[in-house]
């Protein structure tokens, strides 16, 4: 089924109107709300009362993630915080996190995009979901619970983690849709097969995989495990969490809400846009939010869009995979780093920032393992092995505190990390996504 | 008397003590005592040679992080209980060892140990109070 077929198949010119008339009223609401907006609008030589429609969005000032760690932690937003309902964070480049608030109205959007997301995956109305995405400060969890609330699914808040619970409950209530990240999927697959479960065994119909990249192999590896269509949802905490584009069973690209999240493919140099087909930084606009809505949010990943109609019968345009970044970020287990964030611990404990480098792997059917590989320098070079190793847990621990991801801190001597053009290659990304 | 050890940090790799080793060889440093401290990925090499300062410029100009450590060389006598009646006296005085290893080589009919304290200074006092030689800088450098 189709949640909002009359916006999910709408005309492109019935969707610019409706569009149009979001945007109308969206910048005057944050020109008087959001100072900081106001100024950046100001800057822009953009008068409130000039957006007339959906295409003057290209006069609009872009938002940045610097833009939201520089008004951390209220300065984006646009209503009172006595309005705000629920707040999210995620990780930050460095030192503050990314802070995102939801007033009641943009809990209900959150509701509403995320059974859009469900329905276009293929859930039905009867259908049990077992939700293995993190509850918590992490929008992933949550926001499912809300389509799957919204929908009218049974819903199994597993959470994730507790591997061992998560198939116990599969195995006793059969849930036909699962959502989890597609590493975790694959790693509870191999974790089925050696307590002596086969995963194929169930009712599974859909599973609805993302918060991080990965490949059609990895979908072709998950379907064979499970038994079931993988599809990939799309979504960040700026703009709602997931919930901002899904496939379809077609699996041809990601349908994106547009009605909702007016979505821009520009060359990440010059800021202009490229066209259907080419690659390029998806930039949001949140049309109809109201805590924190954005306006032409970089994302910093890169896709292309295809406008034209799907097989399914949506209009919505559809973005293709994440096809890389426009900065350093990596996404693992779900949670994005940052390189910057490891030279900030670095700085904290040792004063100057040593040389390291990180190396992601993900053993078959594993979950990712970080590895932190910090070269040793004499100021901190002891010739006891015990202050070697507390330096080495120092490190570890400080920097799981601030990733929320568990990794491992390797010193090695100096000059061993490979510097290209004298700066060292920060990320070795060995998996194969 | 303090002497100096040399501290060179050494990851878990095929050759990288054979590289240290054949360096110092290559340039006429002989190494008197040597011992390996290891963990699961890195090791920290420990060598008393006969020209310290040359030897730690000479790592240090080859890419190697090393550094000085003062430790005490101490003779105990050769014989079953030797190193126990010297390690009696520690205890008794609260002289903390952080770890210790024999010389490659003797300087008389007497075994030589070097020892990292916790507090060198300390140690060297206890030493002096009950008698035992220490061996100086020189008569290292003369071995």
């Amino acid at each position: 089924m189709i949640w909002k077929e009359d916006v999910e198949c709408a005309d492109r010119a019935v969707l610019q109107v409706l569009q149009s008339d979001h945007l109308k009223k969206l910048i005057p609401y944050i020109y008087h709300n959001c100072p900081v907006y106001k100024q950046k609008l100001e800057d822009a030589g953009v008068s409130p009362d000039s957006v007339q429609s959906i295409d003057d969005i290209k006069r609009l000032p872009f938002t940045t993630k610097e833009d939201m760690r520089d008004h951390y932690p209220y300065g984006l937003f646009s209503a009172p915080q006595d309005q705000i309902n629920e707040i999210h964070v995620s990780s930050g480049t460095t030192g503050n996190p990314t802070l995102v608030g939801y007033t009641r109205d943009d809990l209900a959007l959150w509701g509403d995009v995320m059974a859009r997301t469900l329905c276009c995956a293929g859930a039905e109305p009867d259908d049990t979901i077992q939700i293995a995405y993190g509850y918590g400060l992490f929008t992933g969890g949550l926001g499912f619970h809300y389509g799957a609330l919204e929908m009218g699914l049974r819903i199994i808040p597993t959470s994730s983690g507790q591997t061992a619970r998560q198939l116990k409950i599969m195995q006793d209530f059969k849930p036909r849709i699962i959502g989890c990240t597609p590493s975790y999927a694959l790693y509870m697959a191999e974790e089925a097969k050696e307590m002596g479960i086969d995963p194929r065994e169930g009712n599974w119909r859909i599973g609805i995989f993302g918060a991080e990249p990965w490949s059609d192999s990895i979908r072709h590896e998950i379907e064979d495990a499970w038994n079931m269509l993988a599809t990939d949802v799309y979504g960040l905490s700026e703009i709602i969490g997931p919930g901002v584009a899904q496939e379809c069973q077609h699996k041809d690209g990601l349908h994106i809400f547009s009605d909702v999240f007016f979505p821009e493919i520009i060359d990440p140099e010059t800021g202009e846009e490229v066209a259907p087909g080419e690659d390029g930084e998806l930039v949001i606009t949140t049309l109809t939010k109201q805590g924190i809505p954005l306006i032409r949010y970089r994302t910093r990943d890169i896709v292309s869009i295809s406008c034209e109609k799907c097989r399914c019968g949506r209009t919505s345009p559809r973005i293709s995979k994440i096809k890389g970044r426009t900065d350093d970020m990596i996404v693992v287990r779900g949670i994005n780093v940052f390189p910057s964030q490891i030279e900030h611990v670095l700085v904290g404990i040792e004063g100057t920032q040593p040389h390291y480098q990180i190396v992601v792997d993900r053993q078959a059917h594993k979950l990712d393992q970080v590895e932190v590989l910090v070269e040793v320098e004499e100021r901190f070079f002891s010739d006891e092995i015990k202050h070697l190793n507390e330096l080495r847990d120092t490190i570890r621990k400080e920097i799981q505190a601030v990733l929320s991801v568990g990794v491992k801190v390797t010193l090695v001597e100096p000059k061993t990390i490979e510097r290209s053009m004298g700066k060292s290659k920060r990320i070795v990304d060995k998996r194969t996504l | 008397m303090k002497i100096t050890q040399i501290s060179v940090f050494l990851e878990n790799r095929k050759g990288r003590l054979y590289e240290v080793c054949s360096l110092l060889g290559d340039n006429d440093i002989n190494i008197r005592a040597l011992t390996v401290a290891e963990t699961e990925s890195f090791g920290v090499l420990r060598i008393v040679v006969d020209k310290s300062d040359a030897a730690v410029t000479l790592l240090r100009d080859s890419g190697f992080v090393a550094n000085f450590t003062d430790v005490v060389a101490i003779e105990v006598g050769d014989r079953p209980g030797g190193l126990a009646s010297v390690l009696k006296i520690f205890a008794a005085n609260d002289v903390n060892i952080e770890y210790m290893y024999g010389f490659v080589e003797k300087h008389s009919d007497k075994a030589l140990l070097v020892f990292r304290f916790e507090d060198a200074d300390f140690a060297q006092q206890v030493l002096a109070k009950h008698s035992i030689s220490v061996v100086t800088r020189k008569e290292i450098e003369g071995l």
